[in-house]
């Protein structure tokens, strides 16, 4: 596998393939402004949580919906999966005040940034959120590379997407595809990359 | 090809494999209506441990001081790995726990303890495993994902054993949270049935020892497929897309005529029954017998995928396909064969299926080998 493109999300920047994008904000205003720039169209984007606006907007940075395919795989990886928002659900089953919200408990399930990128893209591949301690290079290539057990798995967007408060997130993602050019798909590479949050001179 | 070496459920039926497998087959259930459990005023339908009968048995593997969702995911792992013969702190050995919400009823008093990597730890810890636990956290299907992703890492020669422990303990927050989405039953589910009207939620713990190698007569893990539906993240797909792209993907690797049974979904909710239902008829598997086990443990959640696999391939070791307790009247708009009653069998060959929230779905073909 190769890495195709990659993008990387912080609060306050926004680095696509290497080259710095530019973005007004920062936090969730960020993310908006992602929204407004490469995506436009999907006012949904609005009802999700951050883990998923991240998501989202990371996988608009590397591809562009088109028609339905099942080559390719959503692989997300993060340390607090939802605990955001289960946080943000927890205050609506209090004692006092107990209107439990299911808007609100759908986006407690870590796997919902995977089912938000699949819808917005048309992607009905291999879909999976795994947890796991912090950023780890080598766990993610090494279980991104066992997806390709599927030989219908032709591609995987995959990578790291951390979101502890909805001004306080962390994404690095990347397009992997089999037999394409581009960077190697390695821990190696991929530890490089996340290290990549400006533009080198 | 991988092959599961031992295993072990703990649920509300009992503290073995072998306990629940009787307890299935006898008819029996962990379900019933709960009223003011977890300060919830609104009844619930649910199989829910005793939690001074699990301390116990937990104490007497020497396990104190966990949570209780650590605990039952220990005591369920202890039990399956020493009957394992496996060395659980080798290199070779990597953890993989199977679970949505873990400890989420620590949320206010003990936050540190709800991420589910930190219960990972705590597992693969106590075992002294030098490697990172990994967790699927997948909705509904995390259990068969864990198991898929087991054989896969598996095949790639990362690692020669791996233990697969699926876990979910119900809380405030889950009940509240399937019953604002009106999925939950008040009484008994009834899978496929006409008059069903939602589900039961579970607690269990099940374990699975998987190897790169086994005996002969062992288990065998075949092809598994996830596929999303990329349709809805609260909805399945009306039309079964993604549990039919798993189904049609794993039939590649088996014949219609070698299977069993499908051992179902079948969560009692009006869309996943009848959603399952168009899946199996646009696979061509509407005749082969199918069983949901949710009458008897409820919706176990990050368990039910390695539960309802033990328990499927427990019954078949006794030539049996288990009874759909709860079922009695076809209700949906495809044919299902489904039973009410224990049916027998010879053969040794099954397919496993779930979905889940996020559009998510995931089949997994199981085979055993030749008599011990």
């Amino acid at each position: 596998m190769r890495i195709a493109r990659w993008c990387r999300i912080t609060p306050s920047s926004v680095v696509v393939d290497g080259k710095a994008v530019s973005v007004e904000g920062t936090g969730s205003l960020l993310l908006k402004d992602l929204y407004r720039k490469f995506i436009g169209d999907y006012p949904k984007f609005f009802k999700m949580d951050t883990l998923c606006r991240l998501g989202v907007a990371g996988a608009a940075l590397l591809d562009s919906p088109g028609e339905p395919r099942e080559d390719r795989a959503v692989l997300i990886f993060s340390a607090s999966g939802p605990l955001c928002n289960d946080t943000h659900y927890q205050k609506t089953i209090s004692e006092e005040d107990y209107f439990p919200s299911p808007s609100l408990f759908v986006y407690t399930l870590a796997n919902i940034v995977t089912g938000e990128i699949s819808i917005r893209n048309h992607w009905k591949g291999d879909t999976s959120a795994f947890v796991i301690p912090g950023f780890d290079a080598g766990e993610i290539v090494a279980s991104t590379l066992s997806c390709l057990a599927d030989p219908v798995t032709r591609s995987a967007i995959c990578g790291w997407a951390e979101c502890s408060g909805d001004d306080s997130f962390d994404l690095l993602m990347v397009l992997a595809a089999r037999d394409e050019g581009g960077l190697p798909f390695d821990a190696e590479t991929l530890d490089y990359l996340y290290g990549r949050t400006y533009q080198e001179p | 090809m991988t092959a599961k070496l031992s295993d072990n459920i703990v649920s509300p039926l009992g503290f073995s494999t072998a306990e629940n497998v009787s307890a299935v087959l006898a008819g029996r259930t962990g379900v019933k209506t709960w009223e003011g459990a977890f300060g919830i005023h609104e009844p619930f339908g649910a199989s829910l441990f005793n939690r001074e009968e699990v301390l116990e048995k937990a104490l007497g593997e020497g396990i104190s001081g966990y949570t209780f969702f650590d605990t039952v995911a220990l005591l369920s792992a202890t039990r399956a790995i020493r009957e394992s013969g496996i060395d659980p702190s080798s290199p070779d050995t990597v953890f993989i726990l199977s679970s949505i919400k873990g400890n989420i009823d620590r949320l206010e008093s003990d936050p540190g303890a709800v991420p589910l990597w930190a219960s990972a730890a705590k597992i693969a810890g106590r075992f002294n495993n030098p490697n990172t636990p990994i967790v699927v956290s997948n909705a509904c299907i995390s259990g068969l994902c864990a198991l898929i992703h087991a054989t896969r890492t598996l095949l790639s020669g990362r690692f020669r054993n791996a233990v697969v422990v699926g876990c979910e303990v119900q809380s405030r927050f889950i009940v509240s949270g399937f019953q604002s989405l009106k999925a939950v039953s008040a009484g008994p589910c009834k899978p496929f049935d006409a008059e069903r009207c939602g589900l039961n939620n579970g607690e269990a713990a099940a374990t699975m020892v998987i190897s790169s190698q086994g005996p002969d007569y062992a288990w065998k893990f075949g092809a598994g497929a996830v596929r999303n539906d990329a349709n809805h993240i609260s909805g399945p797909s009306r039309t079964g897309e993604g549990s039919y792209n798993c189904l049609r993907s794993v039939l590649n690797h088996c014949t219609r005529e070698e299977l069993a049974l499908i051992s179902v979904h079948g969560t009692s909710t009006r869309y996943n029954d009848e959603m399952e239902s168009i899946a199996l008829s646009r696979a061509g598997l509407s005749e082969i017998p199918v069983c949901a086990l949710k009458g008897c443990f409820g919706h176990t959640m990050g368990a039910a995928g390695i539960l309802e696999t033990l328990v499927t391939m427990g019954a078949l070791e006794r030539g049996i396909i288990p009874a759909t307790k709860g079922y009695s009247t076809p209700g949906t708009s495809y044919p299902v064969n489904v039973s009410p009653f224990n049916r027998t069998t010879g053969k040794k060959a099954f397919i496993k299926l779930l979905s889940g929230f996020g559009g998510c779905n995931a089949a997994m073909l199981f085979r055993k080998g030749g008599e011990s």
